[in-house]
């Protein structure tokens, strides 16, 4: 017996250094993605990444679902610590200054220097570009990317004598429209809502930064060491989020994001401000007749943009480097932006994918598809910051504060804006 | 029977469980007291000794001041409620009433889920307008209350999630207890005309009390350890009304990454959960009666 094993052992090992040897030009990656929408979206990631391997039979590619946006980072972060990175991932554009900080990632305008490459990268909308970038590199490229509509119940509208083409440009047609579209039953007890603005936990800050990019301003910039939440355009946001509820066009207190089109489809609420990602289960839901609009304004049209983009991590081979930037690029090609984008919903984030057949077709159909597209010219970046979550939750406790009324719009914005620098004031 | 092992054969044997004890939890519990004099680091700025400067944190921090107290509210209220539940419901099962079993079963039930999908039970008792409450609510003409979505309701609105799974599991314990006492004491006490009020207080309740202190102590530890329900449902809000000690361990280790103030909150939870721990036993065993 051991003398067996000690003639085998020598003959494994070297047939081990001899497999890895034949592999040296060859990458096995990795590739971390979270899934965040009511969408057959394993599937799809599966196709794509096994078309790759396909035409790349030197490579390998793991696809690993990791849960949603927040696991998905917090794995590829513990994995990269423990010096064991995926080579690639999909995380949350406004990660970029946590994975910075972290120095997990590699700058994608550093590795792809070619003409092509640089061609490739130019055909994003800048919409979605804007929160790639730190220091004027390019850290990642966009994939999923969403932003919120106005989904509204035509029939609602028709019930109510409004014009069911017509959606409400300006918050105060909304307050209008909304009051209009307010059905009571016999003890007084609401029905219908007018609209509905999820206002809690990280969604609500989400829809909060629309709000307050239609009034002309930004809650967050390129630098990262800057949170403008003590601005009048802030404070005249969240003052709507509470006339909607006083004027009773929207439920008072907290609004979940989950529920909304559920609340929708279920007719509790003649209109909704949710994600593009949403138009699929909505179309296959909704047993009434139902459009889409830009979201109401303050002083013009505005929108949060969110989403999931490509990062590539450092300390990997460079063969591994390589096979990433090419995996990435491929899952970016026009054709495969247009696959996953009519699977999910998600915005396809380049001219050329919607200039494709397909994409053509598709918008034709469902032609609440391009609302989005159109409207991606008033959108502003999510809030993102160093230190994000932490941020993100004074801005969070602040929103919450006001609307269950505990306090008032400028004193909760103040509290926020001076515990924001407190944390901020170091990077600066 | 008696053969005495080696000294050899008695270190291995400890081995084995004193290392997985040391590496999973005194090198851990070791670590969060270290890391709680250190600050946050990250790879591009790494963490240096701060002495006692996340604990002069703690006392400045006033959304721990509400954590705190939504912790005490949360554990004053589901103690008593679910032990007092648990009772009642042995006791029903305990008595020769027709379809115990199923009974039993039933009230047992909601201990065998998993607290995940409890809490998507109770998502769907709780929507306001399409929920189930709305609809009783709606039914009886009243408007439909915004359970999760209002500083008043959130946090008792998880204690009831928590009673409703809790319950069910001291109550198996309370019906051990039951069929373990012998009915001549309570003959005895009816023969010397005791009603079924007295004998409950003066026979049962006392024979009882081992059982409830393994019930409170477990109730307790339950009541800051199971914060599942609230990661699901609310995430702690609205404005942090809902927020209970482990789950702000968790936002701020986790969800900040700021692993220095997580092992200081840590450190604080270990020290308030041994202090009662250490007064319920006091407490408890100077009055408990064990055969």
């Amino acid at each position: 017996m051991n003398a067996r094993m000690r003639t085998a052992l020598p003959l494994v090992m070297s047939a081990a250094i001899a497999c890895s040897a034949s592999m040296a030009q060859a990458a096995d990656l990795e590739f971390y993605f979270p899934v965040g929408v009511n969408a057959p979206a394993v599937a799809t990631i599966e196709q794509l990444t096994n078309a790759w391997a396909a035409q790349n039979p030197q490579h390998s590619v793991k696809a690993v679902y990791a849960g949603n946006y927040e696991e998905t980072t917090t794995k590829a972060l513990t994995a990269a610590q423990a010096g064991d990175p995926p080579q690639v991932a999909v995380l949350l554009a406004i990660d970029i200054f946590t994975l910075i900080e972290e120095d997990v990632i590699l700058p994608i305008s550093d590795i792809a220097t070619s003409d092509a490459d640089k061609a490739w990268i130019d055909s994003f909308y800048d919409g979605f570009m804007v929160d790639t970038m730190f220091d004027g590199k390019v850290y990642s490229i966009p994939f999923q990317r969403s932003t919120p509509v106005f989904y509204y119940n035509k029939d609602a509208f028709r019930a109510a004598g409004l014009d069911p083409e017509v959606t409400p440009a300006t918050w105060d047609e909304m307050v209008e429209m909304g009051k209009k579209l307010t059905v009571k039953d016999s003890n007084g007890n609401v029905t219908q809502w007018g609209t509905r603005i999820p206002n809690l936990g990280l969604a609500g800050a989400w829809l909060f930064g629309g709000l307050v990019k239609s009034k002309g301003d930004g809650l967050s910039t390129d630098t990262g060491t800057e949170a403008r939440f003590n601005t009048e355009a802030a404070k005249a946001s969240l003052e709507f989020l509470q006339r909607l509820a006083d004027e009773e066009v929207m439920a008072p207190g907290g609004i979940t994001w989950g529920d909304t089109p559920k609340a929708f489809l279920e007719g509790q609420a003649a209109s909704i401000w949710t994600s593009t990602g949403n138009l699929a289960f909505i179309n296959e839901n909704a047993e009434f007749d139902w459009g889409v609009g830009f979201l109401p304004g303050g002083d013009g049209p505005g929108a949060p943009v969110g989403g999931g983009n490509f990062y590539i991590f450092k300390d990997i081979t460079d063969e591994e480097r390589d096979a990433a930037l090419d995996f990435v690029r491929f899952m970016t090609t026009p054709e495969n932006q247009a696959i996953w984008s009519m699977a999910t919903g998600y915005i396809a984030p380049s001219q050329a994918a919607w200039e494709t057949p397909e994409m053509q077709a598709y918008s034709e159909r469902l032609p609440q598809a391009l609302v989005a597209l159109e409207q991606m010219p008033h959108a502003y970046r999510e809030f993102a910051t160093f230190q994000r979550a932490r941020v993100t939750q004074y801005l969070v406790d602040a929103i919450e504060g006001v609307i269950t009324g505990g306090t008032d719009a400028a004193t909760a914005l103040a509290e926020a804006q001076e515990k924001a620098d407190e944390v901020l004031g170091e990077y600066r | 029977m008696n053969m005495r092992l080696s000294y050899g054969m008695g270190f291995i044997l400890l081995f084995v469980p004193c290392s997985l004890l040391v590496a999973f939890t005194h090198y851990p519990a070791f670590k969060a007291l270290l890391n709680s004099f250190w600050n946050n680091g990250s790879s591009i700025r790494p963490s240096r000794f701060v002495g006692a400067r996340n604990y002069e944190a703690l006392l400045e921090d006033d959304k721990l001041m509400q954590v705190l107290s939504n912790s005490f509210i949360y554990a004053i209220g589901t103690v008593p409620l679910a032990i007092a539940l648990a009772i009642g419901m042995a006791l029903l099962v305990n008595s020769r009433l027709p379809a115990t079993g199923l009974m039993r079963l039933s009230f047992f039930l909601p201990t065998m889920l998993p607290m995940v999908a409890v809490a998507n039970i109770w998502l769907f008792f709780y929507a306001p307008g399409i929920g189930l409450a709305s609809q009783i609510l709606n039914a009886f003409g009243l408007p439909s209350i915004n359970f999760l979505g209002s500083t008043d309701t959130s946090l008792v609105s998880m204690m009831v999630v928590a009673v409703w799974k809790e319950a069910g599991l001291f109550m198996i314990f309370y019906l051990a207890a039951l069929q373990s006492i012998p009915t001549n004491l309570k003959d005895a006490a009816r023969l010397e005309g005791a009603g079924s009020v007295r004998i409950f207080f003066d026979v049962v309740m006392p024979l009882l009390r081992p059982t409830t202190i393994f019930v409170a102590v477990n109730a307790l530890i339950n009541a800051f350890r199971l914060v599942d329900h609230i990661v699901v449902m609310t995430r702690g809000g609205p404005n942090n009304s809902s927020s209970l000690l482990l789950y702000y361990i968790y936002e701020v280790t986790f969800g900040f990454r700021d692993f220095a103030y997580g092992a200081t909150l840590t450190v604080l939870m270990v020290v308030i959960l041994g202090f009662m721990a250490a007064i319920q036993f006091w407490v408890l065993n100077r009055k408990a009666h064990y055969q």
